[in-house]
C-alpha cells in the first residue's frame, strides 16, 4: 500500500514506538510566543532540565500586543511583564527573538513562512492551535499545549499517537467572488467543527493546486477549526518557488537537493485514507458564519438553518438570529481584517481593490491590521495604505489584535464584527461581542456598504 | 504530576455543547506567567455578567451541584490549544471530566495535567446529565485501574478508553517529560542519523 504526504513526513520523525503506546515524534521547529512559553521556561527551571537545541526555536511577540504606538512602553502592567518575561528567556537561553518593534516582527505563523523558517517535509509545532497553517508547505504542523512545550525544549520531542489520516479533494474551479476563506468556511458548513477530530487532514485537487500559497495557509490554518491536528497540502512547484531566496531557505545547490525530496513527498497514487470527503468548486459561494462555532457557516444568499438542538438555540441565541432568517442587509458597525488567517499580503490587496475609489459606510469601524512588519512595509510600498485611509479605515501595527482580543482591540458587547479570522466563539473579540466570519473581499463589502451584501453581485 | 486515585465524588452538570477554551478561560485571563490561580476565572464570562455581578443561573453557582466531576456536552475544549484551560478546570477543584467527545488538544493537555478525560456514549452521558439534574447529591465513580465510570443510584456502568501508556502515566503520576528525558540519548542518535 502506498504512503500518504502525512506518512511519509511523519515516517521520517519518528524516534521510538512505546509499546501498546504512542510514538515519539522528532520535532524540527519551535515557535514561541510569549503568551504560552514563560511557565514551560519556568517548568525547566523548576526541573532543572536545559534546552537541547535553542537554535531550533524562533520567537516572536503577537498575541499581547498593541497596535497602536508600539514604540511606546505598554500601559498594561501584566502585559508588558509578559513581553519583558519573554525577552529575558529568550536571551538567557541564545533564542532567536524578533520582538516588538523588530523587522521581521509579526503574527508567527505569519512571519515564519515568510521568512523561509517553514519549509516542506518538516515537523514544526507551537504553543498555538492555528500552527496548522504552516501544512500549506507540506509539513507536519499542530498546536500543542504548555506542558509539551516544555518537553520540546528539553527533548525537541513530542509523544503523541499517530492521528487518522483525512482527505478532502475539491475539483473544478471556483466562482468569482469566492476566496480560499470561502472554500474552508464551506468545508467547515459541510463537515462541522468536530468533523476532522482525531484526524490530519489532506487538502487535494485542483482548487488547491491552483492556489497561491497564501490561499492554502489561509485553508490550513483553519483546519482546526474542524477539529483536526492540522491540514497538509502537497508541496508544488508554487511552494518550492514561494520559499526560494527567503532568508532561512536553503541556498544553490543544497535548496536543488531539498525540492528533490520534497517532490517525493505527495501522496502515492494507491495510498489508502481513514476517511475521504470530495465536494465540487461550483458549490461553493461567498460565506459567512451565523452561529457561535466556526461550523455554523451559511452562503451569504442562503437563510439561517433550523435546529432543534440546545446548543444551537443556545448559540442563536448568543447572535440575536432566529432560524429561517436572512443576513443579508444586516447592519454590521464593525470590520476587522487581519489575524493568522487573513493577514497577509494576498488579503489586504483583495480588500484594496475593492474599496479603490470609495468609502467606507458612517456607520463601521474598519480596522486593517498587518501579520507582520513586512506586509506592513508591503501595504506602504504598495499603495494600498493610501487606499485604505482615504476610505476612512483605520491602519494598525502588526499582532494578533481583534482576533482574540487580548490587547486593547475590542468589539463592545453587543456589537456585529465581520472579521475574517478564525473564530466566531462567544466573547472572543470581546466580552459580548458577535462575530461573523468571512474573506477579506466579503469584509471589504461590508464595511462600504455598512450592512451584508451578497458579494458575487458586486464583482 | 500526582497518582490518580479511584474518584467517589458529586458531579457538576453542564449540557452544552462544543465548549471551546475561550469559555473555559477568556483570552484577557492568559497574562500571567505562571500557572496558579486561573480556577477563579474558570468559565468567567458565563459565572459573572460584565459587571462582575453573578450569574444565578449558572450552574458553578447553584449551592445544589458540587463535586470534583465535570459533566459537559459534546466536542468539550474544542479551539485554542491554551492549557490554561486544563490549568483552570483543575484549580477549581476538578479531577475528572466526562463528555462524549473531546478535542484533541484539550485531551493531551487535560492528560499532562493529571485531569482525566473520560469519554462515554452519547446515550451514557445523557442519562448522567438527567441523573445529576434529579439528584444532585447522587455519586458517580472512576476507577482508572478497571477503565470504568458509574453512576450506582442509576444502575449504570461503562468501559472509557484510554490508552494504556497514558493510564500507568497517571497511575504513578508520571508525566511525559520524565518519559522523553529518559530516552534523551536515543533522540540524540536519531539526529545524527537524520
Amino acid at each position: 500500500m502506498g504512503k500518504t504526504l502525512f506518512d511519509k513526513v511523519w515516517d521520517s520523525h519518528v524516534v521510538t514506538t512505546i509499546k501498546d503506546g504512542p510514538q515519539v515524534i522528532y520535532i524540527d521547529k519551535h515557535l514561541i510566543h510569549e503568551v504560552t512559553s514563560p511557565q514551560a521556561f519556568n517548568e525547566l527551571k523548576e526541573r532543572g532540565i536545559p534546552l537541547l537545541r535553542p537554535n531550533q526555536i524562533l520567537a516572536t511577540a503577537d498575541h499581547n500586543t498593541p497596535t497602536k504606538d508600539q514604540h511606546l512602553p505598554i500601559k498594561d502592567d501584566l502585559s508588558r511583564k509578559q513581553l519583558a518575561t519573554l525577552t529575558k528567556n529568550c536571551a538567557d537561553n541564545n533564542i532567536e527573538l524578533y520582538g516588538l518593534g523588530h523587522e521581521n516582527n509579526g503574527i508567527i505563523h505569519v512571519i515564519a513562512p515568510e521568512l523561509g523558517v517553514t519549509q516542506p517535509g518538516m515537523t514544526l509545532v507551537c504553543g498555538d492551535s492555528h500552527t496548522s497553517t504552516h501544512g500549506a508547505f507540506g509539513s507536519i504542523a499542530f498546536g500543542i499545549g504548555t506542558s509539551q512545550v516544555a518537553q520540546v525544549f528539553a527533548t525537541q520531542s513530542i509523544v503523541m499517537e499517530k492521528p487518522k489520516s483525512m482527505r478532502i479533494t475539491i475539483n473544478g474551479n471556483l466562482k468569482k467572488g469566492v476566496l480560499s476563506k470561502d472554500v474552508v468556511l464551506y468545508i467547515l458548513a459541510e463537515i462541522t467543527a468536530n468533523g476532522g477530530t482525531g484526524h490530519f487532514i489532506e487538502f487535494a485537487g485542483e482548487v488547491f493546486e491552483n492556489m497561491t500559497m497564501e490561499s492554502r495557509m489561509t485553508v490550513c490554518n483553519m483546519s482546526i477549526e474542524m477539529g483536526a491536528r492540522g491540514g497538509m497540502i502537497a508541496p508544488d512547484k508554487t511552494t518550492f518557488d514561494y520559499v526560494k531566496g527567503r532568508k532561512f531557505a536553503p541556498k544553490d545547490t543544497d535548496f536543488d537537493q531539498k525540492v528533490a525530496y520534497w517532490k517525493t513527498l505527495p501522496t502515492d497514487a494507491n495510498a489508502v485514507f481513514d476517511t475521504e470527503y470530495t465536494f465540487d468548486a461550483s458549490d461553493i459561494a461567498p460565506m459567512i458564519t451565523y452561529g457561535t462555532n466556526p461550523g455554523m457557516g451559511i452562503k451569504i444568499t442562503e437563510k439561517i438553518p433550523e435546529d432543534t438542538n440546545q446548543s444551537f438555540k443556545k448559540s442563536l441565541q448568543y447572535m440575536n438570529f432566529s432560524p429561517g432568517s436572512s443576513l443579508e442587509n444586516l447592519q454590521v458597525n464593525y470590520v476587522f481584517i487581519g489575524s493568522c488567517t487573513n493577514s497577509r499580503i494576498e488579503d489586504f490587496r483583495v480588500a484594496a481593490a475593492y474599496i479603490k475609489g470609495k468609502k467606507k459606510a458612517a456607520n463601521v469601524t474598519a480596522l486593517i491590521v498587518p501579520g507582520s512588519q513586512l506586509v506592513a512595509k508591503q501595504i506602504q510600498e504598495e499603495g494600498l495604505q493610501t487606499v485604505f485611509e482615504d476610505a476612512g479605515f483605520e491602519l494598525r501595527q502588526p499582532g494578533c489584535s481583534a482576533c482574540l482580543a487580548m490587547n486593547d482591540d475590542k468589539i463592545p458587547e453587543g456589537e456585529y464584527c465581520v472579521s475574517t479570522s478564525n473564530r466566531n466563539f462567544e466573547g472572543r473579540q470581546g466580552q459580548g461581542a458577535r462575530t461573523l466570519l468571512a474573506s477579506p473581499l466579503v469584509a471589504a463589502s461590508v464595511a462600504v456598504a455598512g450592512k451584508i451584501v451578497d458579494i458575487s453581485k458586486l464583482v | 504530576m500526582e497518582k490518580f486515585k479511584t474518584l467517589h465524588s458529586r458531579a457538576i452538570p453542564l449540557p452544552v455543547e462544543n465548549i471551546d477554551t475561550d469559555q473555559i478561560i477568556p483570552a484577557r485571563f492568559l497574562k500571567a506567567t505562571d500557572r496558579v490561580g486561573f480556577g477563579k476565572n474558570l468559565f468567567r464570562d458565563w459565572r459573572y455578567y460584565k459587571d462582575g455581578s453573578i450569574n444565578d443561573e449558572f450552574v458553578l453557582n447553584n449551592d445544589a451541584f458540587h463535586g470534583n466531576i465535570l459533566v459537559a456536552g459534546s466536542n468539550f475544549g474544542c479551539g485554542s490549544s491554551r492549557e490554561h484551560a486544563a490549568w483552570a478546570l483543575c484549580d477549581y477543584g476538578l479531577n475528572v471530566v466526562v463528555s462524549s467527545f473531546f478535542a484533541d488538544i484539550f485531551k493531551g493537555n487535560a492528560l499532562n495535567n493529571g485531569l482525566l478525560p473520560v469519554q462515554v456514549s452519547e446515550s451514557f452521558l445523557q442519562a448522567l446529565l438527567k441523573g445529576i439534574s434529579e439528584d444532585p447529591k447522587m455519586i458517580i465513580s472512576v476507577n482508572l485501574e478497571q477503565q470504568l465510570i458509574t453512576a450506582e443510584r442509576l444502575n449504570l456502568s461503562e468501559k472509557f478508553e484510554i490508552n494504556p501508556y497514558k493510564k500507568l502515566c497517571l497511575l504513578n503520576g508520571y508525566d511525559d517529560m520524565d518519559y522523553l528525558v529518559s530516552i534523551l540519548d536515543e533522540i540524540k542518535e536519531y539526529e545524527v542519523k537524520k
